[in-house]
C-alpha cells in the first residue's frame, strides 16, 4: 500500500495539513458555503413574505421556497461542514494522513449528486412538503432519493473520519488520548451514524411509497422516526459546534480544558442522552403515552441539557483562566473586556455562545416540557427557538471558524477585513433579535409555515392582535438585516478565496511529523480542585440560570390559564 | 495542553475539577430535577396536561360518528358553505373534523362543563391551534385522539391548522363557541 502524499506545516498556525485532506476539506467547504448561499437567497423569499406589510410572494411559490430553505440550511450547509470539520478534526489536528482519499471523493460526489436532485425535485414543484415531509403527503420520488444518496455519502464521510482516527493511533502521530476537540468530533460523528440510519430507516419505505411500491407508510410511525433523525441531526451540529468553541478557545487564547474530564465526560452525556430528546417533537400527538414523553424528555433530555450547562460554563471558564493567567486580572470581567473583540473568530464564537445558551437552550427546554410544549406547538415560536439554537449556535461557529481558516487552510489573506471584523455583530446581534420576535408572535399563537397570518379567501378568519402583526413586521426587518450579514460572510470567504493575496504554503514534505509528547505539565496538577479560577464566568453562569429559572416558571404561569384539560 | 493537543495526562478521567465547575455542575442537576418533577406534579396537582387516549380510526368510521352528532344537535348554519354549528350537551363526546382544507363542524360549548373532544385529520397531518388561548395540538391522520376539555372561559374562539397541509393550508381557520 502507497501513501503517495505530502505533508505541510502552516507557518501562520504551526498546523500540519496533508495534502489529501486539504482538497477535501476545501472541496466540502465550498459546496457548504454554496448551498449557504442558495439558503440565503431562499431566505429572502420567506422573511419578505412573512412580513405581513410587503407579503411578497405566492402561496405556492412560498412554500416552494420554504422546503429548500429549510433542506439547504439545516441539511446541505451544515453536513457539508461538519464533513470538513470531520476531516480536520482527524487528518489535520493528528497530523496524520487522511484514510481512504478515494471514497472520501465518492462520498463528496454523492452528497453533490443527492443535494442537487432533491434541491432540482424541489424546483420543479410538485415537492412543496418541507423539510419534514409528513405523510401521507408525498413528494416527487427524486425528492426522497435525492436525500438518501446525499445521507450515504455523508455516512461514508462518517466512516472516513472513524478510519482517520484508526490511522493515526496506529501510525503513532500522536500519544496518549485524542485531543478534545478531536474526541468532541468523534462525539458527533457517533451522533451522525445513529442520524443516518434512522434517516433510513424511515425515508427508504416512503421513497417506495412515492413509486408505488410500498402501500401505506403510518403517519405516526413516520413522525416517530423521522424525528430521531430530524432532531438528531442537531444534535450533530451541538457536537460539532461545541467542539468549534473549545477550538477557537484554544486558537485565539491558547486555552485549555479547565478540566478534561468535565468536558469530555459531557460530550459523553451527548452520546448517550441526545437523541432520545426527539422525542419532544411529537408532544403534542396522539398515539405516544404520556410516560413515554415524559421519560424521554425528562430524564434523557435533563442530561443532555446538563452537559450543555456545562460546555457553556466550561468553554468561557477556559478563556477566562487563559486571559488571567496573562494578566488581566482585574475584577470580574478584566479578562472578557481585553479580549479580542475585534476579532471575528472570537466575536463570532463569543456571540454565538451566549445566543445559543440564552434564546436557543432556555427556550428548547420550555418547548422540551411535557405539558409547556402546548403552548407553543408549531407556532412560529418553534422557528424562533431552532434560528437560535442552528443559526446563532451552529452557523455562526462556522462562520468564525472559517475566518481562522482563510490563511489556514485557502492560503489566503483575508479581504476586507474590516467588514469580516463587523460581520459577527451584524449577523449574530440582528440574528438574536430576529429569535426574539419570532418566539414573541409564537407566544401568541402565530403559526409557522404559514402563508398569510390574514387567511385571505377564508369565512371565518381569524383576527390576530395587533401586536403580532406589529412582531412579524420586525421579524421582516430583522431577517432582512441577518441576510446581509450572510452575504458580507459569503462575500469575504468567497472573494478571499479567489481574490485574496497568495500566503506562502509553508515546506511541502513526504514524511508526517508526529505530535510531539505533551510534558505532563506541573499545570494540570496546578489548578483544578483547589481554586475557584473563572470567577467571571461563574456570575455570568449563574445570571443564566436565573433568566432560565424566571422564564420557566412564567410560562407555567401562563400554562396555568388555559383552559381545563386532561 | 490545549484543546487541540493530547491531553497532557493520559488518564483524562483523573482530571481534578475546579470549584468553579463543581459548583455549577452541582447546581445544574439540581436544576435538571426540579425541572423533571415538575412535569410529574403538574400531572397530579396541574389542570392542564394532554391526554394521550388515542383510537385507530378510519375517514369513513369518524364521519359517520360526526354526523349523527350533527344531525341531533345542530342548532344553526353559519356561512354560505352552511357549516352547522352544534351544541351538544356538557359531559357528551364532540367530534372534529380536520380536513383539506376545513374543520368541521363549529361547536358551541359551555363555560365550565367538560366535553370529551375527538380529533381526527381525514387526509394529512393538521394542525388544531385554539386562539386566542393559544392551546395547539398536533392532528394525525388514522388516530383518534380523545381530549377531554373544559372551556374557562366564554366567547368566540378560533381553530387555525398551524401544520402545513397545501396550497389552501392558510384558508383552513375555523370558529368554536363557548357560551
Amino acid at each position: 500500500m502507497s501513501h503517495a502524499t505530502t505533508y505541510r506545516i502552516c507557518p501562520r498556525s504551526g498546523l500540519q495539513l496533508e495534502a489529501q485532506a486539504e482538497k477535501l476539506i476545501l472541496a466540502n467547504a465550498v459546496a457548504a458555503v454554496v448551498f449557504l448561499l442558495i439558503g440565503g437567497i431562499l431566505a429572502i423569499g420567506v422573511v419578505l413574505t412573512r412580513w405581513p406589510a410587503v407579503h411578497w410572494l405566492e402561496a405556492a411559490t412560498f412554500y416552494q421556497v420554504l422546503t429548500a430553505h429549510g433542506l439547504d440550511m439545516l441539511i446541505f450547509w451544515i453536513i457539508f461542514f461538519e464533513i470538513a470539520v470531520l476531516y480536520f478534526c482527524s487528518s489535520t489536528l493528528l497530523r496524520c494522513r487522511i484514510a481512504t482519499p478515494r471514497i472520501a471523493w465518492l462520498a463528496f460526489a454523492l452528497m453533490v449528486v443527492g443535494a442537487v436532485v432533491n434541491n432540482i425535485a424541489v424546483y420543479q414543484g410538485a415537492s412543496s412538503v418541507m423539510m419534514t415531509s409528513y405523510v401521507p403527503m408525498m413528494a416527487a420520488p427524486s425528492f426522497y432519493l435525492g436525500l438518501i444518496l446525499f445521507a450515504v455519502g455523508a455516512l461514508i464521510g462518517c466512516f472516513v473520519f472513524l478510519g482517520t482516527l484508526v490511522i493515526a493511533r496506529r501510525e503513532k502521530t500522536y500519544q496518549g488520548s485524542v485531543p478534545l476537540v478531536t474526541f468532541g468530533a468523534t462525539t458527533a460523528c457517533i451522533i451522525a451514524v445513529f442520524t443516518i440510519v434512522s434517516g433510513a430507516i424511515i425515508l427508504i419505505p416512503t421513497y417506495l411509497q412515492a413509486l408505488g411500491i410500498v402501500k401505506h407508510v403510518d403517519p405516526l410511525v413516520y413522525r416517530v422516526i423521522w424525528w430521531a433523525f430530524g432532531h438528531s441531526s442537531q444534535q450533530i451540529n451541538v457536537a460539532a459546534h461545541i467542539s468549534i468553541w473549545y477550538l477557537v478557545a484554544a486558537v485565539v487564547f491558547g486555552a485549555r480544558p479547565m478540566s478534561e474530564r468535565v468536558s469530555r465526560g459531557a460530550f459523553l452525556l451527548y452520546i448517550l442522552f441526545l437523541q432520545l430528546a426527539s422525542a419532544h417533537h411529537l408532544l403534542a400527538d396522539p398515539g405516544v403515552s404520556t410516560e413515554w414523553k415524559v421519560v424521554n424528555t425528562s430524564y434523557f433530555m435533563y442530561f443532555a441539557v446538563l452537559a450543555s450547562m456545562i460546555h457553556g460554563l466550561t468553554v468561557p471558564g477556559a478563556m477566562e483562566v487563559a486571559q488571567r493567567q496573562k494578566g488581566y486580572t482585574k475584577g470580574l470581567f478584566e479578562w472578557l473586556r481585553k479580549a479580542p473583540w475585534g476579532n471575528p473568530v472570537f466575536s463570532g464564537v463569543f456571540i454565538s455562545i451566549i445566543g445559543f445558551g440564552f434564546l436557543g437552550g432556555i427556550s428548547g427546554v420550555m418547548m422540551g416540557t411535557e405539558q409547556l410544549n402546548m403552548i407553543i406547538h408549531n407556532t412560529i415560536y418553534v422557528p424562533g427557538h431552532f434560528h437560535a439554537t442552528v443559526v446563532v449556535g451552529t452557523t455562526l461557529s462556522f462562520m468564525a471558524l472559517t475566518y481562522y481558516l482563510i490563511p489556514v487552510l485557502f492560503k489566503r489573506e483575508m479581504i476586507a477585513p474590516r467588514l469580516a471584523k463587523w460581520q459577527p455583530y451584524l449577523f449574530g446581534l440582528s440574528m438574536y433579535f430576529f429569535c426574539l420576535v419570532m418566539m414573541g408572535a409564537g407566544t401568541l399563537g402565530v403559526s409557522r409555515r404559514h402563508w398569510d397570518m390574514a387567511f385571505d379567501g377564508s369565512a371565518l378568519a381569524y383576527e390576530w392582535p395587533g401586536a403580532a402583526y406589529m412582531m412579524m413586521g420586525l421579524v421582516g426587518i430583522s431577517g432582512i438585516a441577518a441576510i446581509v450579514g450572510g452575504a458580507i460572510y459569503i462575500y469575504v470567504t468567497v472573494g478571499s478565496l479567489l481574490w485574496g493575496k497568495r500566503l506562502e504554503g509553508g515546506a511541502k514534505s513526504d514524511k508526517v511529523t508526529p505530535i510531539p509528547p505533551t510534558a505532563p505539565a506541573a499545570a494540570a496538577q496546578t489548578y483544578g480542585s483547589m481554586g475557584f479560577v473563572a470567577p467571571g464566568t461563574f456570575v455570568l453562569a449563574v445570571v443564566f440560570l436565573i433568566a432560565f429559572v424566571l422564564y420557566y416558571f412564567i410560562n407555567w404561569k401562563y400554562l396555568s390559564t388555559l383552559w381545563g384539560l386532561s | 495542553m490545549s484543546a487541540i493537543l493530547p491531553p497532557a495526562d493520559r488518564l483524562w478521567w483523573k482530571h481534578p475539577i475546579d470549584r468553579v465547575e463543581g459548583t455549577w455542575i452541582a447546581l445544574s442537576f439540581v436544576w435538571c430535577m426540579i425541572m423533571f418533577f415538575m412535569m410529574v406534579l403538574w400531572h397530579v396537582y396541574g389542570e392542564q396536561n394532554l391526554s394521550t387516549e388515542t383510537y385507530k380510526t378510519t375517514p369513513d368510521a369518524f364521519i359517520a360518528k360526526t354526523q349523527a352528532m350533527v344531525d341531533q344537535y345542530t342548532v344553526r348554519t353559519e356561512t354560505d358553505l352552511e357549516v352547522p354549528v352544534v351544541a351538544p350537551p356538557p359531559g357528551s363526546d364532540v367530534y372534529l373534523i380536520a380536513r383539506l382544507w376545513s374543520f368541521w363542524p363549529i361547536l358551541e360549548l359551555e363555560k365550565d362543563k367538560t366535553y370529551r373532544l375527538h380529533l381526527t385529520a381525514l387526509d394529512y397531518n393538521h394542525g388544531f391551534s385554539l386562539q386566542p388561548s393559544n392551546i395547539n395540538v398536533q392532528v394525525v391522520p388514522g388516530y383518534e385522539h380523545v381530549l377531554t376539555v373544559t372551556p374557562n372561559q366564554s366567547g368566540e374562539f378560533s381553530i387555525v391548522c398551524n401544520e402545513y397541509c397545501g396550497l389552501g393550508h392558510h384558508m383552513m381557520v375555523s370558529r368554536l363557541y363557548v357560551r
